[in-house]
């Protein structure tokens, strides 16, 4: 049996007007546990916490009941003042009988009767609570990046700079991202090499950042602080440390038939091939699928060429096994499929192209070293057609509902390069809105309109085809004039939805953090904590979480880093004891709670158990107290009950319901 | 059911189940504001709407209640992001299993309060005492015992 | 059905004495030729006891959960009807049982008879009931009668779910396939149209019959549970006996709550209830609104399958359509 002490604070005139406090000490003197009850004015005082402390030495107290304001106020305080005391501070309960109580009510009796039935459901679950311990945990202070793009580089030093270790995963040859692929960068107009590039050399070289390229995370297990993760390193089939990166090999290399990836496939690359020149690292790889070693058994010209010996087609796939304390997620984007819009003949003639492949048609390291060239017949186009919103902002199957949010600005972007450098060149640009919020972002746009004469035309685009002419026309209507227009162009660009990145979905249930129907990744709180993923632990970076630009990735980037840094500074993480815990003998293992629960803090184990006298093995759900933030959402899926929460389990939440219908 | 001695009306018992980040702090709102409601109903914390069993809602009936509701975080701002999603479709069902049963649908209310509510919370507790009022005693889910 | 009986006793056989299987999951009869029940064979020669007829409704799934736990050698195999297999998957589904300790044969099926729908033709003394197609040759005490074999289905094969076989190793399937089932929603929409007061004359009488024999819960393959929340001190819900109204209707209200989203709608809660208590319209109840609701949800079509109570989408209904849609 508790002993139980309720202290009734007047709070001033706040309670003590509308309620009869000394009413409330003498009607709850009679509850069962309670050996001692007072009022006093100011209960969260220094002196109102004095005397709870001498009532509890006194009275050898075992619990105690504060009825004051909403414990959303002061139950922190009175925890604290019971652990002086030398009494667990998870013995406390607030009855709320001033925000829920003296201040809504105007009638003294029917306020103090509330008050009195507050202050019995408060001891009716203080009967029934017991001691808590919050559990601690070690945290590993390292950190790993998934994903190598600007926002993983980003994260990636700014841990590395507080002093962290941070390793760097990244599946391609080289990290940079889709940033590497691109030509200019809005609203500046600066060289996204230009600013990529040192960054990546920095994460190179930084003595924190370690970096596996061409690499994947295979599985991840553990939870907050203690992740332990499987990376698979994909053979090279060349020694990185051995290779210079003299890229004579590339060269020579007969196998010259594949597409070249950085490029969008625009043109070729051999089976042995460094992504691009400013490539980190910057190591050759062979692409076994397409080199002829590998085929046929024959050719290893590579090796012959290879002055420094780093050809290894005996290579093998390593695991490496590693521990972190946080995890980064920064997969990125890719582009959407627009071979499902083809009525925009994307898939039928080379003049129809998406944005990224104009951007590396623009670069100077691109296909046609920077010189803007139908693809069809290398010829100068005369005309240019931008047409937004393919894929975006589109329910039907085939599209995503949401705004991808850059093509607004890429296009503009797109349009104004091309004006600047080809004045001959006709930009017509088809757009359902145009979506510039962001600093200086309307104000570039407003200059491709006013300044560089873009023709922008508000409608969507119903049909591309090839006309006589060997030119394209473009079918669309024009809203604002509300009229058909014919226009006839020598080349089509998509503004193509982007998504998240193809894989995602497996480094989601692998870190078990939730992703949303259009697989972005979801944050702990829409707004309030943006950066963080439901999964403790698991932090996101970049588009992984939702549409974003070049700035933003980079703040989010950051924000994700601090995060990080603000978890791996601590050397022991103190749970939350408000945790789930499954009774042994009651739970059937049938993973109703484990589906349900958003932190995937509960897991199975098949273990032996006593169900009195009767030995078996059973499949048991375990918590693991470190993730479980203490919902309850498993407490309700456990069709047997065996699922409880501390603090708030079913037979106080129970007993809380008793004591109020009395 | 409680009788009030002066008056000797008959007053309705509401029990109200809040979740702790939302709801409960909606009410706390609703307090600072000074938006009075009937003291009729009696509020119960509980870490989010998901916690809510069923069986509690029953109990409360069992023991006495006149009316039942639910208060959680918006569908789409739950604390525990997926929470109120799951109370939400156990509500539902549970809900339409008492109205099945001939018990009166209006007695069972679910509504999200979010911590700036303070007079949407108010606005509710007005509504739904003024509701379970008309309608009177609980008498079809009830232990004839706890009707004193 | 005596063919049946014959192709399952003899593909046992062969499967005990193979070594395939350890024991068998099947039927004898008890009392009364009727009066089938689940029970265990474990060599060829105590098979010459299986039943294998038409009222083998029961559903023996949930056997398998303390037949996979025994601490024997070897494979079970079991008898599962389509409509059984469902249940299995959903066992599977919540890891009860292990698939690899189990051999399913599937066997086909045109409907199980229900003798308390013949009694209630008026059949007294009935001594044996001979399948003879779409109609059954009942032999009584009194003298030979017939009755339409439709008229005499269980409920449950009144809205029979199909002849698909959802899980099995193999098939043994003679039977010319039933007519597809009527609509099981049916009586509970008859329920939904009634007033709010007629339908809690309905349920008052209903569930006051209830004995609290537990049959219900003992028999359904979704309840599952080592021990029930009814008998756990903890849940503050455990209780015995039904001591007044209230317990009556929170028992059942409880227990197809538990079950919703996982039930596969086998009936055998309303086929074993001694009182004769529609126990079924309480689970199709929930059925029919997750149905509705969050979209077609059969419980056990597929293994591993998300139950419906522990999924949502963004956009699910708000518990206000409850009052907003049909009879006050």
């Amino acid at each position: 049996m508790q002993r139980i002490g309720v202290f009734v604070c007047w709070c001033g005139s706040n309670i003590a007007a509308t309620v009869d406090v000394a009413k409330v000490v003498e009607s709850v003197k009679g509850e069962p546990g309670v050996c001692f009850a007072q009022d006093y004015q100011y209960m969260c005082s220094e002196a109102g916490q004095q005397l709870i402390i001498n009532a509890i030495h006194e009275h050898k107290l075992t619990g105690i009941v504060v009825c004051s304001c909403s414990p959303r106020m002061h139950e922190a305080t009175f925890r604290k003042t019971a652990e002086k005391a030398g009494i667990n501070p998870y013995m406390v309960e607030i009855a709320n009988i001033r925000e829920h109580c003296s201040w809504i009510h105007k009638d003294k009796d029917e306020a103090t009767e509330k008050a009195v039935i507050l202050a019995r459901a408060a001891i009716a679950k203080v009967n029934l609570n017991a001691p808590l311990q919050p559990g601690e945990s070690a945290v590993t202070k390292r950190a790993l990046i998934i994903g190598g793009g600007i926002a993983g580089i980003q994260s990636a030093l700014d841990i590395a700079d507080a002093g962290y270790k941070v390793d760097i995963v990244e599946r391609s040859a080289t990290i940079g991202g889709k940033m590497a692929q691109l030509d200019k960068t809005f609203p500046t107009l600066d060289c996204a090499a230009c600013i990529l590039t040192p960054k990546m050399v920095e994460a190179a070289q930084h003595p924190n950042i370690t970096l596996y390229t061409y690499s994947e995370v295979e599985s991840v297990k553990g939870f907050v602080g203690n992740f332990d993760v499987k990376i698979k390193k994909k053979a090279r089939f060349v020694d990185e440390n051995k290779c210079t990166g003299c890229a004579v090999c590339t060269t020579k290399c007969p196998s010259r038939k594949g597409g070249n990836e950085f490029n969008c496939n625009l043109d070729n690359r051999g089976a042995v091939y460094i992504p691009f020149a400013q490539a980190v690292p910057n190591v050759a790889v062979i692409d076994s699928t397409r080199c002829l070693h590998f085929k046929t058994g024959k050719c290893g010209l590579c090796e012959k060429v290879c002055s420094a010996g780093a050809i290894k087609f005996d290579q093998q796939d390593e695991i490496i096994e590693e521990k972190y304390g946080a995890i980064v997620v920064a997969t990125g984007f890719q582009i959407s499929d627009v071979t499902k819009f083809d009525e925009f003949q994307y898939t039928k003639h080379p003049d129809v192209i998406t944005s990224l492949e104009l951007e590396r048609i623009m670069n100077a390291a691109g296909p046609t070293k920077g010189t803007l060239l139908r693809m069809s017949n290398k010829e100068h186009p005369k005309d240019i057609v931008f047409v937004q919103c393919v894929g975006s902002r589109d329910n039907t199957a085939r599209g995503k509902c949401y705004c991808s949010k850059i093509c607004c600005m890429y296009t503009a972007k797109h349009a104004m390069l091309i004006r600047e450098k080809y004045p001959d060149v006709n930009v017509h640009v088809f757009y359902i809105d145009v979506r510039t919020p962001g600093k200086n972002f309307d104000e570039f746009y407003r200059r491709a309109v006013e300044q560089y004469n873009v023709d922008y035309i508000k409608g969507m685009v119903g049909k591309v085809y090839e006309n006589e002419n060997g030119r394209l026309t473009v079918q669309a209507v024009d809203l604002l004039a509300d009229r058909r227009i014919m226009l006839e162009t020598d080349m089509v660009v998509l503004a193509a939805a982007i998504e998240p990145s193809s894989g995602v979905k497996d480094i989601a249930s692998m870190l078990t953090a939730s992703i949303d129907t259009n697989n972005f990744l979801t944050e702990a709180h829409p707004k309030l904590r943006p950066v963080e993923s439901p999964t403790a632990g698991v932090f996101l970076s970049g588009v992984c979480q939702g549409p974003k630009d070049i700035p933003e990735t980079v703040s989010q980037a950051g924000a994700a880093a601090v995060k990080v840094v603000g978890l791996l500074a601590k050397d022991k993480l103190v749970t939350n004891p408000c945790t789930a815990t499954p009774n042994e003998l009651m739970c059937n293992g049938c993973s109703s709670c484990e589906r349900v629960c958003p932190y995937g803090a509960i897991d199975y184990v098949e273990k032996e158990v006593n169900d009195h006298g009767k030995r078996e093995v059973r499949r048991l759900a375990r918590v693991n107290s470190a993730l479980c933030q203490g919902c309850g959402a498993c407490t309700v899926a456990c069709p047997s009950g065996a699922m409880d929460l501390k603090g708030f389990s079913n037979r106080q939440i129970m007993a809380e319901v008793d004591a109020i219908c009395k | 059911m409680q009788v009030n001695e002066n008056a000797k009306e008959w007053k309705p018992l509401i029990v109200a189940f809040c979740c702790n980040w939302c709801s409960y702090a909606g009410a706390d709102l609703a307090g600072t504001s000074r938006l009075s409601y009937p003291a009729d109903v009696k509020i119960i914390r509980v870490p989010c709407s998901c916690r809510v069993n069923p069986m509690f809602i029953l109990k409360a009936f069992e023991k006495g209640a006149d009316g039942v509701i639910m208060c959680g975080c918006h569908p789409g701002d739950c604390h525990y992001s997926t929470g109120n999603y799951y109370a939400r479709r156990r509500m539902t069902l549970l809900f339409s299993m008492l109205d099945y049963l001939g018990i009166d649908r209006k007695r069972t209310r679910v509504e999200w309060v979010s911590a700036a509510e303070g007079q949407k919370f108010s606005l509710v507790m007005n509504d739904f005492a003024k509701t379970i009022t008309e309608l009177g005693e609980n008498v079809k889910l009830g232990d004839i015992r706890c009707k004193k | 059905m005596q063919k049946v009986r014959g192709l399952v006793i003899k593909r046992a056989g062969e499967l005990l004495s193979d070594g395939t299987v350890t024991r068998v999951l099947g039927y004898k009869c008890g009392d009364f030729f009727y009066d089938v029940t689940p029970a265990f064979f474990e060599s060829a020669d105590q098979l010459s006891d299986l039943e294998y007829g038409s009222f083998c409704g029961a559903n023996l799934s949930k056997y398998l959960i303390n037949a996979c736990k025994d601490q024997k050698e070897g494979k079970i195999l079991v008898l599962l009807k389509p409509c059984d297999t469902y249940s299995f998957n959903q066992l599977l589904t919540e890891h009860r049982i292990d698939r690899d300790k189990i051999y399913v044969i599937g066997v086909g099926c045109k409907g199980m008879l229900d003798i308390e729908k013949l009694k209630a033709m008026g059949f007294k003394g009935i001594t044996k009931v001979l399948d003879n197609g779409d109609e059954l040759d009942i032999k009584t005490i009194y003298g030979d009668k017939k009755c339409k074999r439709a008229d005499a289905l269980l409920e449950k094969c009144v809205c029979c779910k199909g002849k698909d076989f959802k899980a099995f190793d193999e098939v043994i399937d003679v039977e010319e396939p039933g007519e597809k089932g009527a609509d099981r929603f049916e009586g509970v929409a008859l329920l939904e149209n009634m007033t709010s007061e007629e339908r809690f004359a309905f349920w008052n009488n209903e569930l006051s019959k209830c004995i609290r024999c537990n049959a219900c819960r003992n028999v359904c393959p979704a309840c599952s549970c080592m021990k029930c929340v009814f008998d756990n001190p903890v849940s503050g819900a455990a209780g015995k006996v039904n001591s007044n109204s209230f317990e009556e209707k929170m028992f059942h209200i409880i227990r197809a709550f538990h079950v919703a989203g996982r039930c596969t709608d086998c009936g055998e809660c309303s086929r074993v209830c001694p009182q004769g208590i529609p126990l079924h319209l309480l689970n199709r109840k929930f059925i029919k609104d997750i149905d509705e609701l969050y979209g077609d949800y059969q419980a056990g079509e597929e293994v591993g399958s998300r139950a419906p109570l522990v999924n949502f989408t963004f956009d699910d209904a708000e518990p206000s359509i409850v009052h907003e849609r049909g009879n006050e």
